[in-house]
């Protein structure tokens, strides 16, 4: 089958044995090793890597558009928070009567808005399966239609790249009004449980690290088959001469359309895994500002690997939470720095760098080359 | 009143349900047939009540000055520019004003553009495997996989266009005339019944222009080849009949020997000196 593909190929098979190796060392690590040992992971860290993890799929997603199709998209952010604001339509319901106000339907933002029914598009996400299904065909949908008109009109570069921008900023502005009925400025939180499992307890937060872990494997795995497949070799002749692919007939925007969506989705199940994990999803993750920042952990990581795409957010991640930790004011000054040091003397990104001394070490060896080459960016 | 009687009509098919890719028509004679075409930029006519008629497994080449109209007319036939009148057919069934450039690249007809245009992070296989004529929506794109007969036709390419070596390069690192040939060998993938080729011999050395002549006439026959050249020599070892373009429009046809004895080609390329 075409999806299981890629496990034939060495980076894949790496990838996935680390990521393995890292989950089942942080479970065992947080599990056996006793509390006040130096080496126990916290309960917190485990939090921490889960949402690490959600960002990492989201990178994989946009690396998939940007780095294979060259679609720079800076609305990523958009898919992943409509996959995150699906998710938490779920946990708002599953709330109850829990909520401040104890009414049994409603949550409490609409009480307090003095609604009193329920708008029709809240109903059936009181059903895990509904709330998941819409967690993959809200964004995925709102990519067809906004992909369908953009690509069959042509639109490319960087006028596609304004067009997503201002699509995330208008989805921004509409969520924060209180009108809209997803609970305005402060968005919706406080969740309590999910599928019957609270939410606060550790195991439960363990289980959403080790879920989400799985997720990047299954998402990756999917990106890793559309691009190793001659799928992905179109997408790479579209990027680079998009004239000349239609003349050999293929239909440019159907290949950019199906590739959008796919991506948005992924982004979605990002989106709703990151929700339950940090216990809010509010209007700020539509902000342009969050969906460029996506694109720097791409970059950074190295476009056109996917592997670089989760290098790159977990990376920047990881220092974020440092320096806003240590010197929170220097935060956005170092991400600056980095951008531009990596784009500097690392053009290829961490992944580009990983791979020449890869290449260095074989010449050194002095064995002939029957890999198959990487794309050059 | 007669409209509807051909809704009820169960034998009707509807206009719109016809197949579109059904076998070109070339029991006429011409494969290709554009008939007082002209289309304007700005106010420029490029192509000026153009008439041209291309017979099935012709070998064909086109000359003309620099804005002749040459590159314009190829981007009619392929889809690229509407005109603004006129009526462009292939073989006698398609219509080709009404169809997009995919649907015409699939329905047979290949074109080398005038700068090489390769896929160059790509490798010279993975360029002619893209080429290769197959169905080429998404589905089927994502699930195809390499087999022997696959193999067996790009290394028959790779022979003929003289890259096999180079097959595992990516296509960035071909020289020039190294490009011209794969895109050449591009179409060959594509298998298609009329190949439009711009300029292939540009900037190629006297002894690649000749392998290019021996494929361009081995083509012939088989496929109907349109070429447009500005190297006099190389269209004087390969044509059989030669069309002159100037201002849009056809300005004289017919064997290389009488077309330059004719006088306004000769005041055409020579100018005043005529």
């Amino acid at each position: 089958m075409w999806l299981t593909q890629p496990l034939y190929e060495r980076s894949t098979r790496i990838f996935l044995g680390v990521l393995l190796l890292a989950m089942s060392l942080v479970t065992l690590l947080h599990l056996v090793v006793p509390a006040d040992h130096p080496l126990h992971v916290s309960a917190y860290t485990v939090n921490l890597l889960g949402k690490y993890l959600s960002y990492a799929l989201l990178a994989v997603a946009v690396d998939l558009v940007w780095g294979y199709l060259g679609i720079l998209s800076l609305g990523h952010g958009a898919f992943f928070a409509l996959g995150g604001y699906a998710m938490g339509m779920y946990l708002m319901r599953q709330i109850g009567d829990r909520g401040v106000y104890g009414h049994p339907e409603l949550p409490d933002f609409m009480v307090f808005l003095n609604w009193d029914a329920l708008p029709w598009y809240w109903l059936g996400f009181d059903s895990f399966w509904f709330a998941a299904l819409m967690v993959l065909l809200v964004p995925g949908l709102l990519a067809f239609a906004f992909g369908y008109l953009a690509f069959r009109s042509r639109v490319t570069g960087v006028y596609l790249s304004i067009m997503t921008q201002a699509l995330t900023f208008a989805l921004m502005l509409a969520f924060f009004r209180n009108e809209m009925g997803f609970g305005g400025n402060n968005g919706l939180t406080d969740f309590r449980d999910m599928l019957g499992f609270d939410l606060r307890t550790d195991t439960t937060r363990l289980v959403l690290f080790l879920v989400t872990g799985l997720a990047l494997a299954i998402g990756y795995l999917i990106c890793r088959a559309i691009v190793t497949s001659k799928l992905g070799r179109v997408c790479v002749a579209c990027r680079d001469a998009e004239a000349r692919t239609r003349f050999l007939g293929y239909r440019v925007e159907r290949v950019q359309l199906s590739v959008f969506v796919v991506s948005a989705m992924l982004a979605g199940v990002a989106g709703a895994l990151y929700v339950p994990q940090v216990g809010i999803i509010n209007p700020g993750e539509f902000s342009p500002l969050f969906s460029i920042e996506i694109v720097i952990w791409v970059a950074l990581g190295g476009r056109a690997t996917l592997y670089g795409a989760v290098i790159g957010a977990l990376l920047v991640n990881y220092a974020k939470t440092w320096f806003t930790g240590v010197m929170p004011d220097a935060w956005l000054f170092a991400l600056g720095a980095m951008f531009v040091l990596v784009t500097v003397l690392l053009p290829r990104g961490i992944a580009g760098l990983m791979h020449n001394l890869n290449e260095r070490r074989r010449r050194v060896k002095d064995k002939p080359q029957d890999d198959q080459q990487e794309l050059p960016v | 009143m007669n409209f509807f009687k051909q809704l009820v009509d169960r034998e009707r098919v509807f206009d719109f349900m016809v197949p579109q890719q059904s076998p070109v028509d070339v029991r006429h004679g011409p494969i290709l047939y554009l008939e007082d075409v002209s289309v304007s930029f700005d106010g420029f006519r490029a192509i000026n009540k153009l008439n041209l008629t291309i017979d099935d497994g012709e070998l064909r080449c086109i000359i003309g000055p620099n804005g002749a109209g040459k590159t314009t007319m190829m981007d009619i036939i392929t889809g690229k520019t509407r005109p603004d009148e006129g009526s462009v057919w292939f073989g006698s069934r398609h219509n080709l004003l009404q169809m997009n450039e995919p649907d015409i690249a699939s329905l047979g007809i290949g074109r080398k553009f005038q700068k090489p245009t390769v896929f160059e992070a790509l490798t010279v296989f993975q360029n002619l495997e893209l080429a290769r004529a197959t169905n080429k929506s998404i589905l089927p794109t994502l699930t195809e996989r390499m087999t022997g007969e696959i193999q067996d036709r790009i290394d028959e390419v790779l022979l003929l266009i003289g890259l096999k070596n180079l097959h595992r390069q990516p296509a960035g690192i071909l020289s020039h005339g190294q490009k011209q040939w794969l895109e050449i060998g591009m179409l060959l993938m594509q298998k298609p019944r009329l190949l439009l080729v711009d300029e292939p011999v540009a900037g190629m050395t006297e002894q690649e222009m000749e392998r290019t002549a021996e494929l361009l006439t081995g083509l012939a026959g088989q496929q109907s080849v349109v070429v447009v050249e500005h190297d006099m020599g190389f269209v004087r070892s390969i044509a059989r009949k030669v069309t002159v373009l100037h201002q849009g429009s056809v300005l004289a046809e017919g064997s290389m020997d009488q077309v330059s004895s004719d006088p306004r080609v000769i005041e055409v390329y020579l100018g005043e000196e005529a």
